[in-house]
């Protein structure tokens, strides 16, 4: 069977200080409920600007600018402790502004639904046209915008939602139906931004990726919207409608749900995929959302904390063909919490980290690294939720000290050396595992550490279709160049000469 | 807490009688639970939920208080890794701050 490795990771934040207040869910009920809240005055107050948020320490290590062990050595408070001239272009993609991202929903917006101010249009223009992966004859599709008045008339015939930038209203998005809800403007506004946001992360593992593009042959999409109309509310399909912003020319997909642990969900089909043979490359990639902006915002101004969850977070990882390099998904080893798993927070440690450790003779000690739900503490700390990572490295230890794999008195030591500060922000499916792929990715190639296993997890009830919880885990590790092409092609050699040497001595046998 | 929950303890509480109702937490942070305790006893702090002024006093405890109440082969299999995990002080006292003002009845 042929190995599926990892051939690389993109991530990408869109700052939107401005969707906080008009669509994250926060602030929308708080507007249902309590027009006249001190909220919608205090949110614009406390949130971090652009500069702040490309300097901000999680931001700069989500990335890729600084590695997890270098923003555990800087001092918390992290928003008090920004990176002096940080850029927003990394190493594993970028911090894109609120302006520009307006603009890439523009050009991910195939039915006309977005309409751009005329003057911000052209603003925008000029500021994609900078941008490495926009191409200046792309950006000019953006169009010459319109005049405020008719935006505004949309808006309050309640036809439109409201794009707004620094304040200002700036444009709207559409609704697509006159009746059906799943195709109002406010689901129309979710979805073009999970579809947008989609692209950017895209671009960026295409540009920071050693791969022709021709060669992705699917995409898994694994967010937490869903597009459809009535008829079909969910019915897809992210995966290809980004694809195609991507020029991902021969490629089909699909969309994967399971809330938080989506994303490992996908990285589990996509292992199939290649090491099936079905296909040679596979991405697996999610936009994001923006109902989670500013989610704890009430809780972080009580506590003097900046409005942290500013940014709508994206990823996209390349699952593809062994390369010999790469490191490879093990197909042995996939923890998946089952139905009969139970809900307790050691039967769900147990199903997803020590039972696949455990099928191949692995200890929890043996895994060098273990990505968790990377949420940044910063953000859930103020808001109640404690240290998510830590208390997840935390369990971890303790069962193995239940399991006898460590003494207790090792536990925080495990915690340390195994576990890592969580610098991802809070948007459901973003953290869970997969900000540390490109991170693994690049640690086990330079040798510095040989195995991880990135975890994800979901809370189901949410969806009120049942109480079960979920959690599915892979591995990542060293791959030891046995079964690469190029070794191959040797092995192939070595046999063709063995045989020529055997029909040699063959043939000195019969003349004897 | 979650409004939904809360939603729940107000009906469970219509339909049984407050003083036939237990609230166990089972929250991994101290301050959370504290949040879950005080809803359920003086009302929700946040005024955000069906429990908004409602000043329910129902009996509350965390379950890491209620240990020598559970069988022991359970207690092993559901909580002792968390009880090795939590800041079970932290917690107990917390949600034993919010009973003591505010639970009108007792286990």
């Amino acid at each position: 069977m042929p190995k599926a490795v990892v051939k690389g990771a993109g991530y990408a934040l869109i700052h939107a200080n401005d969707m906080i207040l008009t669509h994250g869910t926060t602030l929308t009920t708080e507007r249902m409920s309590n027009p006249d809240s001190d909220l919608f005055a205090d949110v614009p107050k406390n949130v971090q600007s652009f500069e702040e948020t490309v300097a901000y320490p999680p931001n700069q290590c989500y990335i890729g600018n600084i590695n997890p062990d270098e923003l555990a050595n800087i001092s918390s408070p992290w928003y008090e402790n920004g990176i002096e001239n940080a850029s927003r272009f990394g190493k594993f993609g970028e911090i894109m502004p609120l302006n520009e991202f307006i603009g890439a929903m523009r050009l991910s917006d195939t039915f006309d639904l977005v309409m751009l101010e005329k003057d911000f249009a052209e603003k925008v223009k000029a500021a994609l046209t900078e941008h490495p992966l926009f191409s200046a004859e792309e950006v000019a599709k953006i169009g010459n915008g319109y005049d405020l008045a008719l935006i505004q008339g949309l808006l309050d015939a309640h036809k439109a939602d409201p794009l707004t930038f620094d304040g200002k209203i700036v444009g709207c998005v559409k609704q697509a139906h006159d009746f059906d809800v799943n195709l109002n403007s406010h689901v129309m506004f979710e979805n073009l931004v999970a579809k947008a946001s989609g692209v950017v992360a895209l671009r960026n593992l295409l540009a920071k990726t050693d791969i022709d593009i021709n060669e992705i042959e699917y995409v898994i999409e694994t967010s937490e919207e869903a597009c459809g109309d009535m008829n079909q509310r969910g019915g897809g399909n992210f995966a290809k409608a980004i694809g195609e912003m991507g020029g991902l020319a021969n490629a089909t997909g699909s969309d994967t749900r399971g809330f938080c642990a989506a994303p490992v969900h996908g990285l589990i089909n996509a292992t199939a995929l290649v090491s099936s043979g079905i296909f040679k490359n596979v991405v697996v990639l999610a936009g994001g959302a923006t109902a989670k902006l500013g989610m704890n915002a009430r809780d972080h101004i009580k506590k003097g904390v900046p409005v942290l969850e500013n940014c709508i977070g994206t990823f996209a990882v390349l699952i593809g063909e062994d390369d010999g390099v790469s490191p490879v998904v093990r197909t042995d080893a996939v923890g998946r919490h089952k139905i009969s798993s139970g809900a307790s927070p050691q039967a769900v440690t147990t199903a997803i980290v020590t039972e696949p450790l455990d099928s191949v003779g692995l200890k929890i000690t043996d895994v060098d690294k273990f990505s968790v739900e990377m949420q940044n503490p910063e953000i859930t700390k103020p808001a109640g939720a404690g240290d998510v990572p830590t208390a997840n490295y935390k369990m971890i230890a303790a069962l193995g000290v239940k399991r006898g794999d460590l003494d207790r008195k090792e536990l925080m030591n495990f915690v340390k050396k195994h576990g890592m500060q969580g610098w991802a922000p809070t948007q459901g499916h973003i953290p869970s595992g997969v900000p540390y792929v490109g991170f693994a990715r690049e640690a086990i190639v330079n040798g510095e550490i040989n195995r991880a296993m990135i975890i994800g997890k979901g809370s189901l009830f949410l969806g009120r279709m049942t109480n079960l919880f979920d959690g599915v885990s892979i591995i990542m590790e060293k791959n030891t160049g046995e079964g690469s092409a190029d070794s191959v092609a040797r092995e192939d050699i070595r046999q063709m000469i063995a045989e020529a040497m055997r029909k040699l001595g063959d043939s000195l046998v019969s003349q004897e | 807490m979650d409004l939904e929950n809360q939603t729940r303890i107000k009906a469970l509480v219509e339909e049984h009688g407050v003083e036939n109702v237990v609230v166990v937490l089972g929250g991994a942070e101290a301050e959370a639970s504290g949040l879950a305790a005080e809803t359920v006893t003086v009302g929700d702090p946040t005024f955000a939920g069906p429990l908004a002024g409602v000043e329910l006093g129902i009996a509350v405890y965390h379950i890491l208080e209620l240990k020598d109440l559970v069988d022991e082969a359970v207690w092993d299999e559901q909580i002792s890794m968390m009880e090795m995990v939590l800041d079970v002080d932290e917690i107990v006292a917390e949600v034993k701050q919010f009973r003591d003002q505010g639970s009108k009845y007792s286990l």
